[in-house]
């Protein structure tokens, strides 16, 4: 049994008083090293989650504990560490004048020493496959490369949870391939939890459970194939399936038998293949 | 964008200049801009000249490009010398035409106001020519550090600066990128009346300032989300290093300063 | 207006060290009324593209004509304002280029700048903002208040209301949810057809270029890879993958689908649904025999 990481307890929260509420009632939990997925229309408050994780935002009603310990201002400071975050545009969370500025930044503040410092530049770096452009200045980067200097500069000050708020959204194809590869290599040599909070499908397929934000509530907890069993219901609130699902659905309606819930394209085929060798 | 500004733009390289520690660089461009007011003779210009040149046929970067980069300054140095020449009358009459007289002492004192300026400049820029603007933030941080006593904010300051730093060429891009969709739209920024062109500015600038604010609160939240917490307890990465050669540097100056004192008032 | 690029070259900075070619001898036609999908990386040359064609930029050597312009290194487009009211610009995230204070006079803001009537402004804003999905009592307010979704429809409100023929739309979906990108998407291609506009998408999506254009080209490195009918071209996978770029979904199953089943089902542009019963019927051949 994995350990608990992070906890909601009914969690509420809004702006300010006179807005609507952003979350309402939320409870969920995270576990150690565990890949979970967050998604939900734009607005649905998906990324106030992820906010409330590492105490950028404080709930309003209920309680976030991180490894047993409540979020609260005094335990920020703490809570920061074990829980690291790569924003959305990839510009605007770039601090350091080069690269290697930008990944001491996190380590600066916490007052690691130098010689520590350049060894764990070295190894997150290589790790996110940007060793050689130590030197080199933001604006001379592509977006991905930019996202895979944060995903080094959260690493480098070991934390037990990334969360990739929206970290792909501003990328094209290629640079969201190339996080998502770095990603899956970080984890096999890392002990990680990952919250990626998406609405690209294919980040949403390959984590092992997935949340289903909507209004500010959570709508569904399951795993990638459950969730995408709703179909219907997923597109009434406004969010994709994967191509796979749609076709599986204009296959039934065809005639075709199809008895699992085909995820991707293999799995589709191989019951096409079964129904096939079956007439 | 554009090639023409580039007075003190930081030309990469790997002369002793290059690698001199900043703060060495920027103690002795204080000196020398305040030792360059005790010169008085020929020979003492000579000497702070000589310091001045030689200093530049170190960088080993091209002469002309950095005649190139003192274009506007030139003209301002001929300026001053002829103004000098026409208000100035001490000494002897040298020539007299056309009702002009122009005075001896004049000529030395245009020459002198002339030199100095083109000392200062030649020197300022050579520390801007040789030094990476964060090098310099990192200089001034370091050299600023005792005031922090006097609870003077010299590491909010340097991370201002070198923020700002950062942001330039990310800023240029976004001007350039609203300039050409409201160009799209019509607005016109290179022809028409004056007032209609300072009018064009509007569609220009309020996306300019929206979008630094955006930036300015990501950029706050996630440097918040980093564990930023102020100055206090920070180790840092950059680290500044006196080597052999700035002592050798130190040493060479103390040398002209003394030479300058030697040949002043020689004549 | 027709559209066409010859031999068009486009070269950054020229004469200095950092000179560099975004476009190299670069040739097509785009008809008038046409859907037309441009698809390549960052820094294949695209935004260079579009800015030729409402003359942002001029060619370093080459013609591209739009319509009755012309364009060439050395001759000026003479009436370069009616070019850019005739060609109208979707940039990425165009809700950046708003700053007026009410949504209204940002709408306005460009048919202004090239003369039109106060009353016909006014007429248009009525016609487009429903079209667009901007409720009426939002006209009065501050662009700033609204949300990303929305400012981005008054940006593309603001173009429309130029009343373009050529609409060139550069990623205009990018940081959309699904549903969002779907409404645009949809959005823009009713326009197409209803006032037979010229439409020009700039997209990284093979699924948009393949539902909506009927003419796709593949710029890499700055010059043209491919062209042609979007079945021709998505079929080409070696090809394509040779410059990073995906099949579209449906393409790659039924790539799949022959491999399994040794049954070659042609792409044509079928819908998921016209697939599915082609699968049915080889199934159930498959089983009477």
């Amino acid at each position: 049994m994995r350990g608990k990481l992070i906890e909601f307890r009914n969690v509420s929260f809004r702006y300010t008083e006179e807005l609507p509420w952003v979350l309402k009632d939320c409870s969920f939990e995270i576990y150690e090293n565990e890949e979970v997925a967050i998604i939900g229309h734009n607005g649905s408050g998906k990324s106030t989650v992820a906010k409330l994780m590492n105490g950028l935002l404080f709930p309003e009603e209920g309680a976030i504990f991180i490894n047993g310990q409540q979020v609260t201002q005094e335990s920020i400071w703490e809570i920061r560490k074990d829980v690291g975050m790569v924003f959305q545009n990839p510009d605007n969370q770039f601090v350091g004048t080069t690269v290697q500025d930008d990944v001491a930044f996190g380590m600066e503040n916490r007052g690691i020493p130098r010689a520590e410092m350049v060894k764990r530049i070295d190894d997150t770096l290589s790790a996110v496959g940007m060793l050689d452009y130590l030197m080199t200045e933001p604006h001379k980067l592509s977006g991905g490369q930019k996202q895979r200097v944060a995903i080094a500069s959260v690493l480098a000050i070991f934390p037990q949870v990334l969360i990739l708020d929206e970290a792909t959204a501003m990328l094209d194809p290629k640079g969201r391939t190339e996080i998502m590869e770095t990603i899956t290599s970080v984890q096999e040599k890392h002990q990680l939890s990952l919250i990626t909070i998406t609405h690209d499908l294919q980040e949403v397929v390959r984590a092992e459970r997935v949340i289903v934000m909507n209004e500010g509530e959570i709508w569904d907890e399951a795993t990638p194939r459950e969730i995408f069993a709703k179909r219907a219901e997923l597109r009434k609130i406004g969010l994709d399936v994967p191509f796979i699902a749609n076709l599986s659905d204009a296959l039934l309606k065809a005639g075709v038998s199809i008895t699992n819930e085909p995820l991707n394209q293999r799995e589709l085929l191989e019951d096409l293949w079964i129904s096939h060798s079956r007439m | 964008m554009s090639n023409s500004l580039i007075i003190g733009q930081y030309v990469p390289g790997k002369s002793v200049i290059h690698r001199l520690d900043p703060r060495t660089k920027i103690i002795i461009i204080f000196f020398f801009v305040f030792i360059v007011f005790f010169a008085n003779s020929v020979l003492s210009y000579g000497v702070l000249t000589a310091f001045a040149l030689a200093s530049m046929f170190t960088t080993r970067i091209p002469m002309y490009y950095i005649i190139k980069g003192l274009t506007p300054v030139w003209f301002l140095i001929v300026f001053t010398f002829l103004l000098h020449l026409i208000v100035t009358k001490e000494g002897s009459v040298l020539i007299e035409f056309l009702g002009f007289k122009i005075y001896s002492g004049a000529l030395i004192q245009g020459f002198a106001i002339s030199m100095r300026f083109f000392l200062l400049i030649l020197v300022t820029s050579l520390l801007t020519l040789t030094t990476t603007p964060i090098e310099i933030t990192d200089a001034i941080e370091n050299i600023l550090h005792p005031l922090k006593k006097m609870k003077f904010p010299v590491h909010e300051l340097a991370l201002m600066m070198s923020i700002s730093l950062r942001f330039i060429p990310t800023l240029m891009q976004e001007t350039e990128k609203i300039s050409r969709a409201q160009a799209s739209r019509g607005v016109d920024f290179r022809t028409g009346p004056l007032k209609e062109r300072v009018k064009a500015v509007v569609p220009l600038l309020v996306p300019l300032f929206v979008s630094a604010f955006k930036r300015a609160e990501d950029l706050a939240m996630a440097m918040e989300a980093r564990g930023y917490q102020g100055g206090e307890g920070r180790t840092k990465l950059r680290e500044l290093k006196i080597e052999k050669r700035d002592i050798f540097i130190y040493i060479l100056f103390v040398f002209v300063v003394a030479g300058l004192f030697f040949t002043r008032n020689w004549s | 207006m027709d559209i066409t690029f010859k031999n068009v070259n486009y070269i950054y900075q020229q004469g200095t060290p950092f000179e560099h070619k975004a476009i190299e001898d670069l040739s097509f036609d785009i008809p008038s009324g046409s859907f037309v999908a441009i698809i390549g990386h960052t820094g294949s040359g695209k935004s260079t593209l579009i800015q030729h064609l409402n003359g942002l930029v001029r060619p370093s050597s080459g013609d591209v004509t739009i319509g009755d312009f012309h364009l060439t290194n050395d001759s000026k487009v003479k009436n370069m304002k009616e070019l850019r009211s005739r060609v109208g610009v979707v940039f990425q995230y165009p809700e950046h280029q708003l700053f007026e204070e009410t949504v209204e006079k940002d709408i306005a803001f460009g048919p202004e700048n090239f003369d039109v009537p106060k009353d016909e402004i006014q007429k248009r804003i009525r016609e487009i903002t429903p079209d667009v999905g901007i409720p009426e009592e939002l006209l009065k307010r501050s662009p700033f208040e609204l949300s990303g979704g929305q400012m981005r429809r008054v940006a593309i409100a603001g173009v429309l209301a130029i009343k373009p023929e050529v609409l060139v739309l550069d990623e205009p979906t990018a940081g959309l949810d699904p549903r969002g990108q779907k409404e645009m998407m949809n959005m823009f291609y009713d326009m197409h057809k209803r006032e037979g506009l010229t439409t020009i998408l700039v997209t990284h999506s093979m699924e948009d270029a393949v539902k909506y254009a009927d003419h796709v080209i593949i710029l890499n490195n700055g010059t043209k890879y491919m062209e042609g009918k979007p079945e021709e071209v998505f079929i080409q996978k070696k090809a394509l993958q040779k410059v990073q770029l995906e099949v579209p979904d449906i393409v790659q199953f039924l790539n799949a689908f022959e491999e399994k089943f040794g049954k070659r089902i042609p792409y044509r542009r079928q819908s998921i649904e016209e697939i599915a019963s082609e699968i049915q019927q080889f199934l159930e051949g498959a089983e009477s025999s």
